[in-house]
């Protein structure tokens, strides 16, 4: 099955849920990160049965944010 | 003061500042796009968010805004090279918070103190994955 994260293409077996994407891709803290698929936001709860699909385009983005202190 | 230079046009940089005084008493937020080419990073874009956060001690950036500014930039030709947030109260260097959530030492964070209204201080800093940070030029044009 071939998508793209971030515009890459990527090569993974059918099936592969975000979850095991976020782990095999190395995504440092993941904690931090928010996903889309073909522009829709991801719920964090869905991402272990959220499967890729063939042609999908896959987003991260990490938190932005900060403090003075 | 590391070798990595940020160029950036007045005008972007008078977009910032205005931004930020906008926002106050709160911290104010926003994304650049522009391109990489060796150790120059060059700012073609600048994109004003909103800080969620509506505090003058802390931001975060709309996940939906983000994604948006990056759909922008990626449809113009370019990436996002950094992001910016003012400290209204306090100097131009990343706090302890600014740095643990500093996720990407490849981008350019722009912090404009406000600190002393008539005297803005605007500094791009890098932070690697051990949270050491470094100072960027940024020249002006």
């Amino acid at each position: 099955m071939t998508f793209t994260i971030a515009g890459e293409k990527k090569e993974y077996d059918e099936g592969t849920t975000l979850t095991t994407l976020i782990e095999k891709e190395k995504i440092d803290n993941p904690d931090y990160v928010t996903v889309t698929i073909n522009d829709e936001f991801i719920d964090r709860d869905a991402f272990a049965t959220t499967e890729i699909k063939e042609g999908d385009a896959v987003e991260f983005l990490y938190f932005m944010g900060g403090g003075a202190i | 003061m590391s070798d990595i230079k940020l160029i950036m046009k007045k005008e972007d940089y008078d977009i910032i500042l205005e931004h930020c005084r906008k926002g106050l008493p709160n911290e104010a937020c926003g994304l650049l796009a522009g391109t990489v080419e060796g150790n120059v990073k060059t700012v073609t874009k600048v994109y004003l968010l909103n800080n969620i956060d509506e505090s003058n001690e802390h931001f975060s950036m709309d996940p939906k805004e983000q994604f948006a500014a990056l759909k922008d930039a990626r449809a113009n030709g370019v990436g996002l090279i950094g992001n910016f947030h003012s400290h209204p109260e306090s100097p131009s260097r990343p706090s302890e918070e600014d740095k643990r959530l500093s996720f990407d030492p490849t981008f350019e964070y722009l912090i404009l103190s406000l600190q002393e209204p008539d005297n803005p201080v605007l500094k791009a800093f890098e932070v690697d994955k051990e949270k050491n940070v470094y100072v960027h030029e940024i020249e002006y044009v």
